[in-house]
Order: C-alpha cells, then structure tokens, then sequence
C-alpha cells in the first residue's frame, strides 16, 4: 500500500489540503489588522514629519487617529499641481505608482537618481477654518549611499519655511548615515527656509556645522562621516521641491494662498 | 541599459548576498574548503538563481500579486495572494533544481558531474530563496528579476571563491586550538565583509 | 541524566546548532543589531521548529520516503507563512524590520535538519523537545550577539539608553562596526572560540 502512486499522490493532495486551510484561514483572518497597521504606521510618518508627534511615542490607533484629524490627504497630478479626482485614495500606492510604466514617467535626468516621477501623489494638508493652508506634508524620496531613503517633509503655510522632516526607511550605515534619525538633527531643519526670494529650492546640508537658523536660513549641518548620505538629502529635496517634482503644486498653492 | 549594469554591479558587490546580507551562510561556510568545490557550487549557485528568479517573478506577476489573476476573470481581480509567496517560491526552486538536475544528467552528463552533487544543496539555500523575497518585496520587473539574479549569483560565488581560496592557505597557519576551523572562518569571512564594504556607494 | 533532559539540554552548548552544526547562520547574523528583532526571530523559529518537528514526528509513519522532503518544506512553510502572518497582524513594527528574513526560516537548515534527523525517527514527544532544545541553542546565541551588538552599537538594550551616547551629550561612542555586518560575524567567531576553549572535544581536527 505505501509507496504505490496512489498513495503518494492521495498524501500529497491530503498535505496539501490541510496546510492550505491553515495558511488561507490565518491569512484571511489576519488581513483586517495588517491592513489597519500598515495604514497607521504611514499616518504615524505623517505625523512625526508635520510635527506632531515623536519617535519614541509608541501611539495607539485612537490616538494616532485623533491627531491625524486635522490633516487632509490629497491626491494631485504632479504635472499641473491640481487635485486629481477619479483616483481612490484607499487604495493609491505610490511607490506601487512610481514603477507602473501607466502611472508615471521617466525623470529627466537629475542628481538625486530619481527615475521615474509619478503620475499623481499624495500630499497632506492642514487648513484653518478659514481654508487657508497650515502646512503641507509632501513625501519624497532619492538614493543615498546604500539605497533610497524615503520620507516626508512638512512646509509651513508660507510654503517657504522647513516644519519638519524625517525618513522612516533608509538603508544607511547606522551611526553615520543612519543619522538622520537622529531626533537632534531632525530638530535642526525645524524653521529653515527651503526657498530663497526667487522662489528657487536652495535648502541644502553643508559640510560642518551651519549655524542657527538666523545666520544659516538655507543651510543645515552636515551628517559627519556622511557625505555621500548628506549629499543625497539635499539632492532629493531639491528635485522634490523643484519644478519637475512639487513646483507645481506649490505654485499652485501659492497663487491659491495670493487669491485668498 | 545603465540602469541594469547598474543593479547587476550593486547585485554583485554593494550588496553582496553573502557578506552584506549573510545568505546561503550554511553552505558558505560547509563547502569553502577547496577552490574547486566552491567553484562548482558557485557555478550552481548563478545558474539555479538565474533561472529561479524571474521564474518566480513570472508566478509573482502572473499569479500572486494584488490583482495579479485579472487576467483569469475580472471577478479574481481583487484577490491578493502574496501571503502565498513563501509557499509557491520554495516550491518552484525545488521543482527547477530537480529538473535541472535530470536534464543535466540526461543531456550534459559532463556538467552533471560537475554539479550535480550541488543541485539539491542548493534548494534548500536560503540565498535563492531569498534573492526570490527581496525580488517580491523591491517591486521588480521581469529583466530586473534576471539581471538581479545573476548579479546576486556571481557576487555569491565570488565570495565562497575567495573565502576558499583564503582557506586552504590557512590550513598552513597554526591558530589557537579553540579557533581552528569554524572559529577562524567566521573572522575572516568578517574581514571579507569589511572589504566589500569599500563598495558602497558606488554608482554608474 | 534523562534521555528528554538530555534531548533538551544538549543543543544549548554540547551540541549547538549554530556554533557546532553550523546550521541557520544566515539569520542569526541579519536580525541581531537589537535585542527586540533578536528575540523576535528566536520565537519566532522556536514555534516553527517545534511544531515542524511535532507535525512531521506524527506522519513520519505515514509520509512516502519518495516525496519526504518537500512534504516537509510545505509543512515547514506553512508554519512559517503563519508566524509571518501573525508577526504582521501583532508585532508591525519588529515584522517589518525583520523584513525577508522571517520567510527566509523555511531555508533555515536548523528545521529542516533537525526534521531529517530527528523526528523523522523519533516519536512525537520527544521531538517536541528536541525542537524546544535546538530552538533554545539558537535563540542563546542570537540573544547573546544581539546583546553586544546593541550595548556597544547603539549603547542601548530593547531600544532603552544604557550608555549616554556622545551624540545626546553623554561620554560613550558608539562602535558603529558592531551594527555593521562584519561586527556579527567577529563575534559569533569569538563565541564559538569561546565555546570550543570551554569544551575542547568540541575542536576541528583537520
């Protein structure tokens, strides 16, 4: 009896049976909580980026919830700047978005070796009662010296003015790349400027020390041992804040904010 | 064109699948002891992750992802089979490498005696399982999955190439009794990480 | 000594998985720059390993010699699909810096050799704890590389700052070679120097 092919396939198909209900039932069962963590995780991002919540603080969902209240998440076509109807915003992925050939296009050539710019992207805005702009949380992305960073930076209502910033995946060497996780740096873009007059993304982090804000508006400090990483965050938040990847959108904003 | 010399180098040395990522440790460290053994397993190893990787990209697209059975019927468009990932990779290395081995020792019986010995090893080697993982979890195209996987496979080889060569100088040396052979291999191959390290960063 | 004392003590340093086998190195050495990912993925391989071992102990009668080891690879991925999928739903933050390494437990030789070896011959209780035991001597030596990795790495344990880093105004540099690749793979050298001063007979004669 054991060993005929009967047998042999009956086993089989009789493991295979039952590790399928197994994996299917934990799997289906589970998607629900995955689905909410992963949700959340990125509106945590969005959060410590715009400043209103830290690192440490280890957020519940209600929490978390709470404080994302104020903010609207925005779906805008990168080419014009204007909000983009017709796309879902449960289940827009835009990094799924950044690789789909339909979805985006090739960056023109640029420093920060971003390839491909999407389509459209998700921004999140805080507005007065009024429906003048708080601050705009932008996400963006560009290679360092391991791989891409990937993170968001918040604008003020001035659209000039650093709120925040923060990666939250890297790959970069820990102790010197992996220094922009540092809270004490992440504390120095707070109040920096990203533009100059001429409205031209100027932020940039400099070898050594830049200063307090006063003296250094466009300048942060260095990553030591990190020129390469350093290098690679000015790169991607220039692109970003640059006409081929937000300018858009902000001079859409801005002219919004002028008509107000 | 850049842009896939530019992974298969990253493959390849920045990223090296054993020393920067420690996969396929087990037979790393096993079958380092002689040049020409870890040649062979080296040459296994590129071919089986050539193949298996965009292979598995293939069931990736076409099957498993988000959306991926649209092609089947519309109604199967909103079914996410990726939690099946681990299950159908695993099972597509072990089915290719026992069919690589019967073709192998059908039509190329002179290559078969070369690796032949090495094609099971091989399914159960967590560098092509994982070098199958990471080509799931970074989103990559067909040609990306295949130029991926042979970098990741020559990068793999030329380490256990160099960690044997390394070796059987060793076998001269007269270290302390405790550290003789495993102890001993473990360091080295951490010095060998340091080295590859000096590629980091590196761009075309 | 009892025989299932012995079948759970043994791999702990007699015997052990890592240091003597050489089996599942690949994430022993990816997951040890903290403590929490550390502890994670020994619990995480603990449960795979027993219950790969429970699983197969109870068929080994009945599995087809012609077919045994994928029938094990598809129990064993199973049980590691699972464990991936509860580490997703549960514990977000830790599954997802243990990224691929979690699916890369069902290569992890330690299972599949501790299923060939021993419960394909033994009866289910005992390979219960046979797996307790190998899952036991694998979780000491990630826990052991993970608390030097994170104390002198990072000056921190479970993520809480032991030693005041110099970059927060403390006095302590971090040894950033430890977070580094190469740093795991110096200490588990010197662990199993350790080891092997410990228990001499446990020294390569080559």
């Amino acid at each position: 009896m054991q060993g005929s092919v009967g047998y042999n396939l009956g086993f089989a198909a009789a493991v295979c049976f039952v590790c399928a209900i197994v994996v299917s039932t934990s799997a289906v069962s589970l998607a629900d909580r995955q689905d909410r963590n992963a949700a959340l995780d990125k509106q945590n991002n969005v959060l410590v980026a715009a400043g209103l919540a830290t690192d440490d603080e280890a957020l519940g969902a209600v929490e978390v919830a709470r404080r994302f209240e104020p903010i609207t998440q925005v779906i805008v076509e990168t080419t014009t700047g204007d909000v983009s109807d017709g796309v879902e915003l449960t289940a827009f992925d835009q990094r799924a978005a950044s690789i789909d050939v339909a979805r985006s296009r090739p960056a023109p050539d640029n420093s920060a070796r971003i390839m491909r710019i999407p389509h459209q992207a998700l921004v999140y805005e805080i507005r007065d009662e009024a429906g003048a702009l708080e601050m705009a949380v932008l996400p963006i992305e560009g290679l360092g010296l391991w791989g891409t960073l990937y993170g968001f930076v918040a604008l003020e209502g001035d659209l000039r003015t650093i709120r925040g910033l923060t990666f939250y995946e890297h790959k970069e060497t820990p102790g010197l790349g992996g220094e922009v996780d540092n809270p004490r740096w992440k504390g120095l873009w707070i109040g920096r400027l990203a533009f100059d007059d001429d409205l031209t993304p100027v932020i940039a982090v400099v070898k050594g020390t830049a200063g307090p804000v006063s003296d250094a508006p466009y300048e942060v400090d260095g990553l030591s041992g990190a020129t390469i990483t350093s290098r690679g965050v000015t790169n991607l938040l220039q692109f970003w804040l640059g006409p081929d990847g937000f300018g858009p959108y902000l001079t859409r904003l801005r002219d919004e904010g002028g008509a107000l | 064109m850049e842009h896939y010399l530019n992974l298969a180098v990253k493959a390849i040395f920045v990223e090296n699948i054993a020393l920067a990522f420690f996969l396929g440790m087990c037979s790393f460290l096993a079958v380092s002891k002689r040049v020409s053994t870890a040649l062979g397993l080296g040459l296994a190893v590129i071919f089986v992750l050539t193949v298996t990787v965009p292979m598995n990209n293939l069931v990736y697209v076409y099957a498993l992802k988000p959306g991926a059975l649209a092609w089947v019927s519309p109604a199967l468009a909103s079914k996410d089979l990726s939690f099946l990932g681990f299950l159908t990779f695993i099972g597509t290395i072990a089915a290719l490498t026992q069919i690589v081995e019967m073709t192998l020792d059908r039509f190329a019986p002179a290559l078969y005696a070369a690796l032949g010995i090495f094609l099971p090893l091989i399914a159960v080697n967590c560098a092509i399982l994982g070098a199958s993982l990471w080509m799931m979890e970074r989103n990559y195209n067909l040609a990306e999955s295949a130029v991926f996987g042979f970098g990741s496979g020559v990068g793999w080889a030329l380490a256990i190439v160099a960690l044997a060569g390394i070796r059987e100088r060793l076998r001269y040396s007269n270290p302390p009794e405790g550290l003789r052979g495993l102890g001993l291999t473990f360091i080295i191959v951490g010095l060998m990480a340091i080295g590859f390290m000096a590629f980091a960063g590196v761009q075309l | 000594m009892s025989k299932s004392r012995e079948a759970l003590i043994d791999p702990l340093f007699n015997n052990n998985p890592i240091a003597l086998q050489v089996l599942g190195i690949c994430s022993a050495l990816a997951v040890t720059t903290k403590m929490d990912t550390a502890l994670v993925m020994s619990a995480a391989v603990i449960f795979v390993l027993l219950f790969s071992n429970l699983f197969i102990s109870v068929l080994r009668n009945q599995i087809p010699t012609s077919i045994r080891i994928i029938v094990q690879l598809v129990i064993i991925a199973s049980l590691v699909i699972v464990v991936d999928e509860v580490l997703k739903a549960y514990l977000f933050d830790i599954s997802k810096q243990l990224s691929v390494f979690v699916g890369l437990i069902i290569t992890n030789c330690i299972i599949m050799g501790r299923a060939e070896a021993y419960a394909m011959q033994n009866p289910p209780g005992m390979s219960v704890i046979d797996g307790l035991g190998n899952g036991l001597g694998y979780g000491v030596i990630l826990a052991g590389t993970a608390v030097l990795r994170e104390l002198f790495g990072s000056g921190s344990l479970f993520s809480v700052q032991l030693l005041p880093l110099v970059s927060e105004g403390g006095w302590y540099t971090p040894n950033g070679l430890m977070v580094l690749s190469p740093g795991a793979f110096f200490i588990i050298g010197f662990f199993i120097w350790g080891i092997r001063t410990w228990k001499p007979e446990q020294v390569e004669q080559d």
